[in-house]
């Protein structure tokens, strides 16, 4: 066992390439070969305990990144270290260390039901019994699975089945939790059990996590860090703040007023957005005034029926992110150091303004 | 020796990988016993076909029946085991296709192993039995003077057998790493193979013999140990230690096909999610 010191990166990925040949109908018979960078440079590190949402549009090279990680695919040149080894020359072994959960493949035995499958992987990894009947207990109370562990996993509904697989990629303690888009397709209440029981997960500080999803209210409700990747590159990485801050994601105040007004009030520090039911409803952006200044300037001014303060929304500057263009010059990565400290999961106060651009 | 140890802490782990499989299968109990009864089928039938052809000809290639019946038996011993043991391997195009190898490889065991356990066809146990039955039949009625190398020899060829046909599954199957829709190519070789082993190489000329028969080898399975067993001389002009080589002929073919498995796994994609 390869022990790391307590501060070094669990994950280290430097200029990480990965390339596929495509080959593309060019005429009836002939096909031409094309070269697609689905990963086009990332450098990425990643401290023990951080909780990190990886997202992007489709394509973007999120399950690439993560699938080299894991050591499924081989990077196309680059380098990449997960708990010190290389994930493919080290496959087996960075295996017993690390948890998967890829969304659309199951680490069950689709016949057995669930609780052979926990038994058989208890074998598979290892593990002694006592510590595995631990973390099953565990996990049997927080994810709530006592209802159906006697039911072949076939028969299983999407929500039970992603429960399960959760339990199954952490019986065997890993210190890595890669979770590629864990809660496609379920329903909001199986979806908060799985976003509550990782939360959970992460407060410990012992395991990291690595998050992709498409469902932004993972993200805010898991991960002190987003890296936004797209067109296989990192356009963001940081706080979700630093995110909005870059952005110019602002909160808005909502103000409902007694009587339509001819003359919308003008307010230092905080336009206008927009004037909605006839008058009686005016929609202030927070730029350099604080919600307090707006709501303490608008009462000053006007009868206020109600008031109501909205935060930005994740989705909003992600979607402006995704349409930008792909950044044309190669991005500078930010030290390391520099972003692992300012994003740590430990540290809050300490946010870099836009470290990778 | 490091790594020796770590692989022998990895048995139980592969016997629970069987032992998932077992009681897989055993959920669909009445399906298992019928394809267990089917699964013979095939292999009778390439008895059968032989036998057949003995009712019209008195001599195959120069080889009466119980002489043909002794490389008839070493084939299909050799190959409905390895079938057995390694043939599914052929599913891989699936996991494959479906990206579904990620799951094999994320697990801490040899991804071909994982991929033969798992869907271990043990309704194939049926075939072997039967392959086995032959050779041992074929073996008693064909009067052999027994010799202690002989017996060596009858024993060897079979195993060896086993790890070529295995070898030649592996090669194939792992074509479908490059090349998805590598169809019944694999086929070709694996069931062809068999077949082509099954008779005596004096029936085959030209550069076909020379190719399969050995070039690929597939003329050291049988048909050589055979006649090494039975004590006859080769029409086709070989000595008569030919018979022993088939386990020096199967090694290089099983690290051949590992090797092509190994740069299969390295080119494995993935899919797009």
């Amino acid at each position: 066992m390869t022990a790391l010191p307590p501060d070094a990166p669990v994950i280290e990925a430097r200029d990480l390439r990965k390339e596929f040949v495509v080959r593309v109908r060019a005429g009836r018979f002939r096909r031409t070969k094309r070269v697609v960078g689905a990963v086009d440079g990332i450098d990425l590190t990643v401290r023990r305990g951080e909780m990190i949402g990886y997202i992007g549009p489709n394509g973007a090279g999120k399950s690439t990144t993560l699938k080299m990680m894991t050591g499924v695919l081989s990077p196309s040149s680059g380098e990449v270290r997960v708990c010190g080894l290389p994930p493919v020359a080290q496959r087996v072994r960075l295996a017993l260390r690390i948890g998967v959960v890829f969304g659309q493949r199951s680490q069950l035995w689709w016949d057995l039901p669930l609780r052979d499958s926990f038994d058989l992987l208890r074998h598979v990894y290892r593990v002694p019994a006592a510590e595995h009947a631990a973390r099953l207990r565990r996990c049997r109370a927080e994810l709530d699975l006592d209802g159906f562990l006697d039911i072949p996993v076939r028969q299983l509904s999407l929500g039970q089945r992603m429960r399960g697989e959760l339990t199954a990629a952490l019986l065997h303690g890993p210190e890595v939790l890669f979770l590629d888009e864990p809660t496609i397709g379920l329903d909001l209440v199986s979806r908060q059990a799985v976003r509550a029981f990782l939360a959970e997960l992460g407060a410990t500080g012992d395991t990291t996590l690595v998050l992709t999803t498409h469902d932004l209210a993972d993200i805010e409700r898991l991960c002190r860090r987003l890296v936004v990747i797209d067109h296989g590159r990192v356009v963001h990485d940081g706080s979700i703040e630093a995110l909005h801050a870059r952005y110019g994601s602002r909160r808005r105040v909502v103000a409902d007023l007694e009587e339509p007004l001819a003359e919308p009030p003008v307010l230092p520090g905080a336009p206008l957005l927009r004037v909605e039911a006839d008058g009686r409803r005016l929609v202030f952006a927070c730029e350099s005034a604080t919600a307090s200044e707006v709501v303490a300037g608008l009462a000053r001014l006007v009868a206020l029926r109600d008031i109501a303060i909205e935060e930005p929304d994740i989705e909003d500057v992600v979607a402006r992110l995704y349409r930008a263009p792909a950044p044309t010059p190669a991005p500078t990565p930010a030290p390391a150091g520099d972003v692992a400290q300012g994003c740590s999961i430990t540290s809050t106060a300490k946010v870099p303004g836009a470290s990778a651009s | 020796m490091a790594e020796w140890a770590h692989g022998r802490s990895r048995l139980p782990a592969y016997l629970a990988l069987l032992r998932g499989q077992a009681r897989s299968q055993a959920s669909y109990r009445t399906s298992f016993v019928v394809d267990l009864v089917s699964n013979v089928g095939a292999t009778v039938l390439d008895v059968l076909t032989v036998l057949v052809l003995f009712r019209v000809t008195r001599e195959l290639g120069g080889f009466d029946r119980t002489e043909a019946m002794v490389m008839v038996g070493l084939s299909s011993a050799a190959f409905a085991t390895a079938d057995l043991a390694v043939g599914n391997v052929d599913g891989l195009r699936q996991y494959v296709r479906t990206g579904l190898f990620d799951a094999v490889l994320v697990r801490p065991l040899g991804a071909l192993p994982q991929l033969l356990l798992m869907d271990l066809p043990l309704r194939k146990t049926s075939r072997a039995v039967f392959g086995i039955g032959v050779l041992v039949v074929a073996l008693a009625t064909a009067e052999l003077s027994w010799t202690p190398a002989r017996v060596a020899l009858a024993v060897l060829t079979p195993l060896a057998g086993v790890v070529f046909f295995g070898a030649i599954f592996v090669a194939t199957a792992s074509l479908s790493f490059w090349w998805i829709d590598s169809g019944e190519v694999g086929a070709a070789f694996t069931y062809g193979g068999r077949d082509f082993t099954t008779y005596p190489m004096t029936v085959y000329s030209g550069w076909f013999r020379a190719v399969f028969a050995y070039g690929m080898g597939f003329g050291f399975v049988a048909y050589y140990p055979a006649l090494a067993l039975l004590g006859r001389a080769d029409p086709l002009g070989l000595p008569q230690w030919v018979g022993w080589v088939a386990p020096a002929v199967a090694l290089p073919v099983a690290a051949v096909a590992a090797t092509v498995w190994r740069l299969g796994v390295r080119h494995y994609r993935s899919t797009g999610s």
